[in-house]
């Protein structure tokens, strides 16, 4: 391998400088004592504490948490039956409009699918009467349309890279269809699934813009919390939040990568 | 023949392209019938039609007197070797040979003991519990050919099976294969492009091109007369003539051929009239080169010098040009151990061969 | 025959399998378009909903072209619509100019590093989108680090405004969508043949020429899949102008979302959708090409 050329080493230096050091400030300043975030009032765990007394971030926390684990669990479920669909079915009457509505959400901006997506409550309301509230489960249904499309992408392009004629054997070998998607095809894609609900999870979790469409009065997610507190200005005990944040997805994202090295060696 | 596979009128066409053009074919039990052609040829579609993976555009398949055209895989008393072998990575070698057994619901006593002995029939017994991912390529081929061989199908179909294996190991399975075709009676249909695996496996082989079979013999009828120039050149390799019939006899013909720049003579009676153009090929190991005229009238000899030659250690190789430019390919074995060569560039050469040994070619 | 009923089992499950996502996408994702169509061609009326009905008691269609007349002769929405192509088109290039490079010492980086170097790209992309861009709030302020860092060294004396400006906007821009960038430029730059670079420095091309005759051209459907994954979303980005612009600085989706929810004009909120999905029909048509390409070589 050749060395780099000092400009590229520098860039590289550079960008991850740029992607890190905001997150170190919040981390640092999350241990400020001073109310004021700018100003440095010696180290103090005060905002960690007043974080769990604060009912409001425990319940927006808690309810975004309820929609993440709903919606990636469905978005997994519709996203592979989507990817099954994709990579196996061959052609069939409509592929064309079904592979677009998949990918589509992926590339839409939040603003457009979050609008069309209460007005679609908004006029289904008034056509049946439900959803009588907007809250847990309009969140949950917006959720699960775009994040399947991302576990489809991903159950797919496995599903692609993975040999077809594993399937066709077992069939051969007298495995009806849905015998062998359980038997061969689930436990092979499996990994791809399990990236798939966690990205999903991770896309709900995130999502402000959408969940703001389409959420009613009364029903927050901790998104919808933070924004309307950084709103105002800089302050510390989101800090603290995001110190959290960053720790358990850091955490996560080194268990799962050191798993995956185990797995391949 | 008494037809144990009975394939009547088939076709599969994909959109424009059709892949196999209303074939017919009849494959007694017992046999080893190898379908052989080039990529693109059909011959993987016809296997996959067999098996139940496509289904023909039009025409009948039966086996064994039943109508399978439009029975489902799982249905099938047929079972297939995949060409990437398809060995389940998530089970062991063991519950690959099982998974088939276990689909028709038999009794767990009655599977293991069939699997045991499959184990011992593909010698993999110390090897049960090994993932795939722990096996070595030959050894996941004897796994995908005892997991389609343990449901004991009326058929048994493997495509290119010996390909992704490397040539000294190639040689072992073949006979391996060959040995246990021979202990168990299935009837083997081998799709490959491999003309070498073809002519050693089977008892009989189609030619396959463009959907259409050119010839379906013996081993040894497709080499030594092959019905056309596709298969002529496709099997082994073989020098072509063309020329124009000057006279037809009772039991031979003669050709005028410019290209040779000699009149050749053929045995055997052959649909043709006088001046129809027609080819000659004779094989290169037909063909005998030496440095003085042959004195055998009977024999076609024509005269050129040595363009080429090729040291193969069993046999040499010569490239003899004639005197017209033609080129012809000769091959002769070794027999004696010498240090000096037989022949040297540009030696001035004649070439010869018995008639017997020339095959008229009409298309 | 007995294998009838088994037969249509295994169909029943096709079509099961096609029907289930298919109509989710139906009903959440394009019957939605529909209405968002259908509601663009109403006028405001101050009610619940804040809109009038596509037909009238006789079953007349109503259509009024109203909010799309008001959008085309309104000075503010065609600057708008200009100032977010030419802001997410500024981040595109940003995120290019420092992507590429970083994308490429990746993808030459020893192997062993590489998947640590790409986990690193990918790890902030996990972490909450809303606290990264916030966590520039707090870096860019007046009495923020960056300032107090410049007037410590001494550079500046007084504070220098970067919150709420452009300048703002753009380091959000760049910062949040980075990682789009890399990834599919990583993807291509990793694939590529490192002979072919050497092959030109040995027919005798500069390190320079090599670059530009070989690892550009070769690059390009990963610059392009990039750059479409960087501007389409920043198009229609309301967080980043929202907390870091100006009061000036709008960008669509915050007038998209302003007149959603603060005037409560829905027609003309969804009119705006309309046409700025217009402007992006060409980019997410092309972005899919190239996905969809991208697939066939079996990524």
């Amino acid at each position: 391998m050749k060395p780099h050329s000092r400009f590229v080493l520098s860039v590289l230096a550079f960008g991850y400088a740029f992607l890190y050091i905001p997150l170190v400030f919040v981390i640092v300043y999350s241990f400020n004592d001073s109310r004021i975030a700018t100003i440095w009032g010696g180290f103090s765990t005060r905002w960690y504490g007043e974080l769990f007394r604060n009912d409001q971030v425990l319940d927006a926390a808690l309810l975004s948490l309820r929609i993440a684990f709903t919606s990636a669990t469905i978005a997994t479920i519709l996203g592979t039956m989507a990817g099954l669909v994709l990579a196996r079915f061959g052609r069939f009457k409509g592929r064309t409009l079904f592979s677009g509505m998949i990918t589509s959400p992926m590339v839409m901006p939040e603003v457009i699918t979050g609008l069309s997506l209460l007005l679609l409550f908004v006029t289904l309301q008034q056509l049946t009467g439900w959803p009588g509230q907007r809250g847990f489960s309009t969140i949950t249904i917006a959720h699960t349309t775009f994040s399947m499309a991302y576990v489809a992408v991903i159950v797919q392009s496995r599903l692609m890279s993975m040999d077809e004629s594993l399937e066709e054997a077992a069939m051969d070998l007298g495995g009806r269809p849905v015998r062998v998607v359980f038997d061969i095809t689930l436990p092979l894609i499996a990994p791809a699934m399990v990236a798939g609900w966690l990205l999903a999870f991770t896309l709900s979790l995130d999502d402000l813009v959408i969940a703001s469409f389409v959420s009613g009065p009364g029903s927050s997610t901790l998104p919808m919390y933070i924004f309307s507190k950084v709103k105002l200005g800089v302050s510390p005990d989101i800090n603290a939040l995001a110190t959290l944040l960053i720790a358990a997805v850091s955490l996560g994202v080194l268990i799962a990568w050191i798993a995956m090295r185990r797995m391949r060696t | 023949m008494n037809s144990f596979i009975r394939i009547r009128g088939i076709s599969k066409h994909f959109g424009d392209f059709v892949a196999v053009d209303n074939v017919d074919l009849d494959i007694a039990k017992g046999e080893l019938f190898s379908i052989l052609g080039g990529s693109g040829c059909g011959k993987t579609t016809l296997l996959r039609m067999l098996a139940g993976f496509e289904i023909p555009t039009s025409g009948t398949i039966e086996i064994d007197g039943v109508d399978v055209t439009h029975q489902a895989p799982y249905d099938r008393p047929v079972n297939m070797m995949f060409q990437s072998y398809a060995v389940f990575p998530h089970m062991s070698a063991a519950k690959n040979i099982a998974y088939g057994l276990q689909k028709e619901r038999l009794a767990k006593k009655e599977i293991e003991r069939r699997v045991d002995e499959m184990l011992q029939l593909v010698q993999l017994g110390d090897f049960r519990n090994r993932k795939p991912d722990q096996l070595s390529g030959g050894q996941r081929q004897r796994v995908a050919l005892a997991r389609a061989l343990i449901k004991r199908p009326k058929v048994l179909l493997l495509d290119e099976p010996l390909a992704a294996l490397d040539k000294k190991l190639r040689e072992r399975t073949q006979f391996e294969l060959m040995n246990i075709q021979d202990e168990l009676g299935v009837t083997f249909v081998v799709v490959t492009h491999d003309q070498e695996e073809a002519m050693t496996l089977s008892t009989r082989i189609a030619v396959m091109e463009k959907g259409r079979f050119l010839q379906i013999g013996t081993p040894l009828e497709i080499y030594e007369y092959p019905s056309s120039k596709f298969v002529a050149d496709f099997i082994g390799t073989i020098n072509i003539f063309e020329g124009t019939v000057r006279r037809i006899d009772d039991d031979s013909m003669v050709i005028d051929c410019e290209e040779a720049g000699a009149t050749l003579t053929a045995l055997g009676k052959h649909d043709v009239v006088v001046g129809q153009k027609v080819s000659i090929a004779v094989r290169p190991e037909k063909i005998f080169v030496g440095k003085n005229e042959p004195d055998n009238d009977d024999d076609t000899k024509v005269s050129g010098v040595v363009h080429d030659l090729g040291y193969l250690g069993n046999l040499s190789i010569y490239r003899i040009q004639l005197a017209n430019g033609k080129v012809v390919l000769v091959s002769s074995q070794n027999r004696r151990r010498s240090a000096t060569r037989f022949l040297e560039w540009e030696d001035q050469v004649w070439i010869s061969w018995r008639p017997r040994s020339a095959v008229v070619l009409l298309d | 025959m007995p294998g009838e009923n088994a037969l249509n089992r295994d169909q029943l499950w096709r079509h099961v399998a096609v029907a289930v996502p298919y109509l989710w996408l139906l009903v959440f994702f394009l019957a939605p378009f529909a209405i968002i169509l259908k509601i663009s061609l109403a006028d405001p009326v101050i009610a619940q909903p804040p809109f009038t009905p596509a037909f009238d008691e006789s079953g007349k269609f109503l259509a009024s072209v109203d909010s799309f007349r008001f959008l085309l002769t309104d000075r503010l929405y065609a600057t708008t619509y200009l100032r977010s192509i030419f802001m997410a088109g500024m981040a595109t290039l940003l995120c290019l100019a420092l992507g590429f490079p970083m994308a490429y010492g990746i993808a030459r980086a020893p192997a062993s590093a590489r998947s640590l170097l790409l986990l690193l790209i990918m790890l902030p992309f996990w972490i909450s989108f809303l606290l990264r861009v916030y966590a520039w709030m707090g870096l860019m302020n007046n009495y923020g680090v960056v300032n107090n860092l410049l007037m410590w060294l001494g550079l500046i004396e007084h504070p220098i405004q970067l919150m709420y400006t452009d300048f703002a906007i753009f380091v959000g821009l760049a910062y949040s969508y980075l990682p789009f960038m890399i990834l599919p430029l990583y993807a291509t730059l990793e694939r590529m043949d490192l002979d072919l670079v050497e092959a030109a420095q040995d027919l005798g091309a500069s390190r320079t020429r090599a670059f530009w005759d070989i690892t550009w051209p070769l690059a390009r459907p990963g610059v392009i899949a990039g750059c479409l994954l960087v501007f389409i979303p920043a198009m229609g980005e309301y967080v980043i102008p929202y907390l870091l612009g100006g009061p000036e600085s709008l960008m669509i989706g915050r007038v998209l979302w302003d007149e959603f929810f603060v005037n409560r004009d829905w027609p003309l909120a969804s009119a705006v959708a309309i046409v700025l999905l217009l402007l992006l029909v060409v980019p997410i048509v092309l972005l899919q090409r190239y996905q969809a390409r991208d697939k066939e070589a079996g990524i």
